[in-house]
């Protein structure tokens, strides 16, 4: 087995893996409409190219990225723009956002789409702009632009493509089963994404949970050759964290405030790879993904293969779901999920698992105890923070307490709430507190502006004073100094000589007539 | 439909507070199970009466604060409290010793400052000190052990609680109290001459601290708190006495092993100075809290005058756990070790 490095903190909640039979892909099968929301990934939101009323086939564009840290967006398969209108989103935010319906006519007819010939021969550049016009973003949760992070190579020296099929996430197995599924495809999408990036090294990482997908990555890693290598580690969460990851990999911690590519590193989502596999080989844009439907409150757990915009009403139907001792729809695992409000909201390229569990699986927590300072959830955190303090200064509100205790490095694994005996929801004061530290320095940015500008005005202001007052005083001694140079030059003089001359000339005239 | 809005996580732990607080008070019976032997029934006695009137008080408490009776006795953390208090106390204390006790540790120790989480000290050794710095003839009057005098009943313990104008059971200076008086002898010739010795430390005493620390250690074993303040403590605690054990001379502070069985060392190291609350949060801050309350006890047992020390090294250091929390912090994940970040 190859060597690994210990990471602080983790927990061992139930790993209910099983339950979602990891290893068989199902069809989710094509529901009547599609919603797709035009922000599915972090950046800017693709702009519309499409219009109400258009017909369109499968992989269509339909939307186009706007600027540089955008995707664009495709059509899943064929059938009618019916409508373009806010609708609500899977975001925690629970907010409505922009999407495009798409009424399927059934017949799932496609453009035609070719990939490149050898990806072995193309330049780094036309390999990323064939990711890029797949509309690809991180699809292991945070939709990050695939295209964007592959151009970390012109900043920093890269060495080591990670392909992340950690996770570590209770109940999710989709990457498990991509894994299991397509071992190849995932190999193939990393050497792609290896060439990009200049990198010689491939490490695929899977826990030592998932023994049938370890198999089936080491076989397609051999084949693939020596620069690709199966790491695998024992399961705790949260060790699919990048970060963490990358300490258990390389024994080197990613600096604070730094990205993995600092230590020469870039992470990718076994789907990623695939979906990059896809767009190069077979110019397929990115349109489905696996999801894991789980949960006891599923009569037909499983993964699914989902067209991106499959409302989730449509899966919980094909997943026969029981509602009647369910009370949560989540998002995402168990861990980092976020809850639902309605079923009414589609899947997204960054949904890898809706959890439907019973009341008696994930029970509604009860009213928080007071804090006894125990300190499991500081033996828990895998960030090293003390999450006891950070939670008396975040009820404080105490800012300068919450930087020095490097609030900033929490990655809300959640490990610290899932451990607090008192039940105290810690990671939602954290978020809390860094949305107010977020918005203190934005409204502290605002007020410097103003004041800079404040202060510029002034400035401004006292130099045109001074300005006036200087050309005012030149302009009185230039006239000093005419009045002194002679007195035909003195203005006064010289009007009493002219009215002299005036009250003469009209006397003269007076003695004339 | 309408689901639940709940941010993550959406699993937990098996691990409540009412179970940690369940779990220390059965780790103390060990220790109560040994007391009563050595001691009789006294110490149970305490811990009965202290504890129902802790309730009751704790139940008031509450409803002044309007705060939910119910919902905060379930912690379970008053009867922690009362119970600690009540092993201190020496067996056969009289009502009112109780009493003013557990209203200090209640009152004056946990809801003056905002009740369970809140509270900057100990509140069980609040009140034992309230006790101590009061009434201190009351608070050093301690039962023969078994063997060396005769151990009281049940009515005999009632009559004491009830009818208390003062003890005249069998009391005996205890082997702390001995070596602190001792003037001239060797510590051979002490151990001979007083019946109050045992095999390692005083009679009854070894075992009462021998059974503390099994409860201790099962409580670490169950995850309960670290091993960091107790292994602390007991180290520094035993370096101090061999520094100071002048091989046995008339001078001598006593042996390690005196120290570590005798008086309220274990039931300190493993039930007092482990309370979260109270000491410091980090597992390095409890290092240094636990050393600290070692020396504090050795010095206060060798130099000071009063029977057992743990008490007033365990406030002293509460005092300080705040600022030894500012300055062991761990280092954070990606950060680059350095005492303090004063960017």
């Amino acid at each position: 087995m190859n060597t690994f490095f210990k990471i602080h903190g983790g927990i061992h909640p139930e790993e209910e893996k099983d339950l979602s039979n990891p290893g068989t892909v199902l069809d989710a099968g094509l529901p009547q409409s599609l919603v797709l929301p035009l922000s599915q990934h972090i950046g800017k939101p693709s702009s519309l190219c499409v219009a109400p009323g258009d017909y369109v086939l499968g992989g269509q564009l339909l939307a186009e990225a706007d600027g540089m840290v955008s995707v664009p967006l495709h059509a899943p398969t064929s059938g009618t723009v019916i409508a373009i209108e806010p609708r609500p989103v899977p975001h925690p935010s629970a907010l409505d956002n922009l999407c495009l319906e798409l009424a399927c006519d059934g017949e799932d007819r496609w453009i035609e789409h070719r990939g490149c010939e050898d990806w072995r021969i193309e330049t780094p550049e036309s390999l990323i702009s064939r990711i890029s016009a797949a509309g690809i973003a991180g699809m292991g949760g945070a939709g990050f632009p695939t295209a964007v992070k592959l151009m970390a190579r012109e900043r920093l020296p890269l060495t080591t493509l990670i392909i992340n099929g950690t996770e570590c996430e209770p109940y999710i197995t989709a990457d498990d089963t991509l894994m299991q599924v397509d071992a190849a495809g995932i190999v193939e999408g990393a050497q792609i994404l290896a060439r990009i990036l200049g990198v010689e090294e491939i490490l695929l990482a899977v826990e030592d949970n998932k023994p049938a997908a370890l198999a089936a990555m080491g076989k397609a890693a051999e084949a693939a050759g020596d620069h690709c290598q199966v790491m695998t580690f024992p399961t705790k969460y949260p060790s699919g964290g990048e970060k963490q990851l990358i300490e258990i990999l390389t024994g080197q911690q990613v600096p604070a405030g730094g990205l993995p590519a600092d230590l020469g590193i870039v992470c990718q989502n076994p789907g990623t790879a695939v979906a990059a596999r896809d767009a190069v080989c077979h110019g397929k844009p990115l349109t489905d993904r696996i999801v894991t439907l789980t949960g006891r409150a599923l009569t037909r757990p499983g993964n699914y293969r989902t067209r991106l915009g499959t409302p989730i009403e449509h899966l919980l139907t094909v997943a026969g779901f029981d509602p009647s001792q369910n009370r949560r729809l989540i998002h995402g695992g168990p861990m980092m999920g976020f809850a639902l409000e309605s079923a009414a909201v589609p899947i997204v390229k960054t949904t890898n698992c809706i959890l439907v569990p019973t009341e008696q699986e994930l029970p509604t927590p009860p009213d928080a105890q007071a804090c006894i300072r125990c300190g499991l959830c500081a033996e828990a955190c895998p960030a090293s923070l003390l999450p006891q303090q950070l939670y008396w200064y975040a009820r404080a509100k105490d800012q300068e307490q919450l930087e020095r205790h490097h609030l900033a490095d929490c990655i809300e694994c959640g490990a610290c709430s899932w451990v607090c005996p008192s039940h105290i929801p810690l990671v939602q004061y954290y978020r809390a507190a860094k949305g107010m530290i977020r918005e203190s320095k934005a409204e502290k940015a605002r007020s410097d502006r103003s004041r800079d500008r404040f202060e510029a005005r002034e400035a401004r202001l006292e130099q045109e004073a001074i300005a006036r007052e200087a050309q005012r005083a030149a302009r009185r001694a230039a006239a000093e100094k005419k009045a002194a140079a002679g007195g035909a030059d003195d203005p006064v003089a010289a009007a009493i000589a002219r009215a002299k001359a005036k009250k003469e000339s009209a006397g003269n005239e007076e003695s004339g007539s | 439909m309408n689901f639940l809005r709940i941010t993550s996580p959406h699993g937990h732990g098996p691990l409540t507070t009412t179970q940690v607080m369940q779990a220390v008070l059965l780790a103390t019976l060990p220790g109560i199970g040994v007391l009563t032997w050595f001691f009789g029934p006294g110490t149970l006695i305490n811990i009965l009466f202290g504890g129902l009137l802790a309730l009751a008080l704790e139940y008031s408490a509450l409803r002044l604060r309007d705060r939910n009776p119910k919902r905060y006795l379930q912690d379970y953390s008053v009867l922690v409290t009362s119970t600690l208090l009540c092993i201190a106390l020496p067996p056969y204390a009289p009502w009112w010793l109780v009493t003013a006790g557990i209203l200090s540790a209640v009152i004056l120790g946990k809801h003056v400052f905002g009740g369970l989480g809140y509270n900057p000290f100990n509140p069980a050794m609040v009140g034992y000190v309230v006790l101590l710095i009061s009434f201190p003839l009351q608070m050093s009057s301690w039962q023969a052990p078994r063997g060396l005098g005769e151990i009281p009943g049940v009515a005999e313990s009632l009559t004491a609680l009830l009818a208390p104008a003062s003890y005249d059971g069998v009391t005996m200076a205890t082997p702390l109290d001995i070596l602190r008086q001792n003037k001239g002898l060797l510590l051979e010739d002490l151990y001979n001459n007083s019946p109050q010795f045992g095999q390692w430390a005083g009679v009854g005493w070894e075992w009462v601290n021998i059974a503390f620390l099994a409860g201790g250690a099962w409580l670490i074993y169950r995850g309960i708190f670290t091993w960091h303040a107790p292994i602390a403590m007991l180290f520094t605690l035993g370096l101090c006495a061999a520094i100071g054990f002048d091989s046995g001379s008339s001078e001598s502070g006593g042996s390690p092993l005196f120290h570590w069985l005798s008086g309220a060392t274990m039931f300190g190291a493993f039930f007092i100075i482990t309370d979260p609350v109270s000491g410091a949060t980090s597992n390095r801050g409890r290092l240094l809290f636990g050393a600290l309350v070692g020396v504090l006890l050795y010095l206060i047992r060798v130099a000071g005058n009063y029977p057992d020390a743990v008490a007033f090294a365990v406030l002293i250091l509460n005092f300080a756990a705040p600022f030894i929390d500012q300055y062991t912090q761990p280092v954070t994940y990606g950060h680059k070790p350095s005492k303090r970040d004063d960017e």
